[in-house]
């Protein structure tokens, strides 16, 4: 009998596998593996009350968008586990955090390492930009800031049917430029949904740069709780106090975990670029090889073996 | 004609306490949206998401999710400009029951630009999954509530509030449209209140001699496109169609459209709004000011025909004014 996976250790693998798939293919998400790999892994191997996967190891191809014409149409939904009263059900908010989300459902023995080889890969459902069909998505995403609301609305009839399991939502605090995100949250807070709760990776980057350049949001605790939400602050990558945010109690209200992170944590090498690191695309060849044997050594690994392009 | 008040109201409320994953959505236009009763008497199958559409759609995608079939209420204009985007990616794109329920179409509203949906029709019927539908009268306005909830996904529904009028003595049907009269000379297609104006003209219009084939549509989308083929084949001269609406994206290029890839050769006049936007005004003052009334038709069909009919503006009857701030609506806005 194997013991229960360390949720430190799973993050480690998040981001030896963003790293390796980053380094095999000429780019990738590499800073949110950074900031999230805790985040990710507290989700799926403690915070939540997920059943067994109901989809293949290796994911299916693309099978089709929803339509009458298509009634065989499935959402990777399944791979977070079974629609049941008494299991919680993942959002998450920002698709671009796909390839990390699935290096998680690798670690968490969700899905087989070949799902990850199928990354944006034409006719596959493991999409760059998570889709609803991709594995562990539920909902589309891809445009930021509607990931709360519909959180909500599903809460709230879960709630209404009496159900147990709850509904969380991992965001990125990018998401609070969008106006939608502070309809959300009032709207969760008038009608008292208790039910719901948002694990927020605060790396204060978006695409264009670090946020206070591109758009100020100020203080977003004190702004959120004025929305009517309860929120906690922790250190994004101390997974005790994760543990011990999630056990704040919220009763009729929507709880938001503000997790700070740094976006170059376990590979600090990135610096280097900063604040560019939304996208990580190597220069040149020289600059890849260099990353490729300082973040191994880092993370404690090989360089990765890479292929003639 | 027989008058109706506030068919909405009572329809609304007979089918949703029949059906308790029906819920009722509201943006801060209850009253206004003959709600307001509904919310008194049944407040746990009410909700109030406040002056917030965006949130308001993707939540409603989200109480899909749960297998609740809400009705969205609010302005149709509402119901797509600000949350577009929640609209195709929280109910259209994954197909959520939802049912959105698009009051004021077109110049029905005195609000002027930011109230009157004049290109809904135009967007609703461009999304994936979506179906749209349009009430004419009481009886469709009655009608479409429960036929709407039969739809396996999201559905978009122009409705006419207050007092309303009854032309119809069988219920709305998705995809049935309505053939009004059988006529040989000109095909008129109408829909909404635009079938009232055209019931006006086709009365002066026979005494005059001209025969008129008249089809009124409650189904915009999936449109019966060999149906609108075969009537248009039918008639000698050509085809009007004259919608609350503008004439791009609506009926007009809906019937252009049918007529084109069956390659039947028809002069075809589109009445509505011509690539302008309305101001705010009475409905009467409104559909005259932007040619969507009765004389306009009569105008249309001479063009096609090549003959003065000599029926003027008076012979056409009296036309119904109502007051902008009528008693029997919900209220001015």
């Amino acid at each position: 009998m194997r013991n229960a996976p360390k949720s430190e250790d799973i993050a480690a693998g998040i981001r030896r596998r963003v790293f390796e798939h980053a380094m095999r293919n000429n780019g990738g998400y590499l800073s949110q593996a950074c900031s999230a790999a805790e985040q990710l892994a507290f989700l799926y191997n403690e915070a939540l009350t997920l059943g067994p996967s109901t989809m293949p190891m290796i994911p299916p191809p693309f099978g089709g968008v929803p339509s009458a014409r298509n009634p065989d149409y499935v959402t990777g939904a399944g791979y977070n586990g079974p629609f049941a009263p008494d299991h919680d059900r993942l959002f998450i908010a920002p698709a671009h955090y796909a390839l990390v989300a699935y290096a998680c459902l690798i670690e968490v023995g969700r899905m087989a390492p070949e799902g990850l080889e199928m990354f944006n890969q034409d006719g596959s459902s493991v999409e760059m930009i998570g889709a609803e069909h991709s594995p562990g998505m539920e909902v589309h995403n891809g445009t930021l800031g509607i990931g709360l609301s519909t959180a909500a609305g599903l809460a709230w009839g879960r709630k209404r049917r009496g159900e147990r399991g709850e509904v969380c939502v991992f965001m990125s605090d990018g998401e609070v430029q969008e106006g939608q995100t502070w309809e959300a949250v009032q709207a969760a807070a008038h009608h008292e949904i208790g039910n719901l709760w948002a694990l927020m990776d605060v790396n204060r980057q978006q695409c264009d740069g670090a946020m206070d350049d591109v758009m100020k949001v100020g203080d977003i605790a004190t702004k959120l709780r004025n929305f009517g939400a309860v929120v906690v602050e922790v250190d994004a990558h101390d997974l005790g106090a994760l543990r011990q945010a999630k056990a704040t109690p919220h009763e009729g209200q929507p709880l938001i975990i503000l997790a700070h992170s740094s976006p170059t944590k376990g590979m600090e090498f990135l610096m280097r670029r900063f604040p560019r690191l939304h996208y990580v695309r190597f220069k040149s060849e020289e600059e890849r090889a260099g990353m490729n044997i300082a973040i191994a050594q880092e993370l404690g690994i090989d360089p990765i073996v890479l292929e003639d392009h | 004609m027989d008058m109706v008040n506030r068919p909405y109201a009572a329809a609304f409320e007979a089918h949703a306490i029949q059906n308790p994953d029906v819920l009722c959505l509201s943006a801060d236009l209850t009253s206004s949206c003959e709600i307001d009763g509904f919310r008194d008497r049944h407040p746990d199958q009410f909700l109030s998401l406040g002056m917030a559409e965006q949130n308001m759609l993707s939540f409603a995608g989200g109480l899909g999710l749960a297998g609740f079939r809400p009705f969205i209420h609010s302005f149709g204009v509402f119901l797509y400009r600000r949350p577009y985007d929640q609209l195709m990616a929280s109910i259209a794109y994954p197909r959520r029951k939802v049912r959105l329920m698009g009051f004021l179409p077109g110049i029905t509203t005195p609000g002027g630009m930011t109230h009157q949906a004049i290109e809904d029709i135009s967007v609703m019927r461009t999304i994936p999954n979506m179906t749209v539908l349009e009430a004419g009268d009481a009886t469709e306005v009655e009608s479409i509530v429960a036929e709407a909830d039969t739809v396996d996904g999201p559905v978009y529904c122009r409705i006419l509030r207050g007092s309303v009028p009854r032309l119809f003595d069988t219920p709305l049907r998705i995809g049935q449209m309505r053939v009004l009269a059988e006529g040989s000379d000109v095909l008129v297609v109408t829909a909404g209140i635009t079938t009232e104006e055209a019931l006006r003209a086709r009365a002066a219009l026979s005494d005059a001699g001209v025969s008129v084939r008249h089809l009124h549509l409650n189904t915009h989308k999936p449109f019966d496109a060999a149906q609108i083929v075969d009537h248009a084949a039918s008639v000698r001269h050509g085809v009007v169609t004259l919608e609350n609406h503008l004439v791009a994206g609506g009926i007009g290029s809906m019937v252009a459209e049918a007529l084109a890839e069956a390659g039947l050769a028809r002069r075809l006049i589109r009445l509505g709004l011509q690539d302008t936007y309305a101001h705010g005004g009475s409905k009467p003052y409104l559909m005259r000011y932007y040619g969507l009334d009765a004389l306009s038709l009569v105008r249309a069909v001479e063009r096609l025909t090549g003959q003065d009919t000599g029926i003027s503006e008076e012979a056409l009857g009296t036309v119904r004014i109502d007051a902008v701030h009528s008693a029997v609506k919900a209220e001015a806005l």
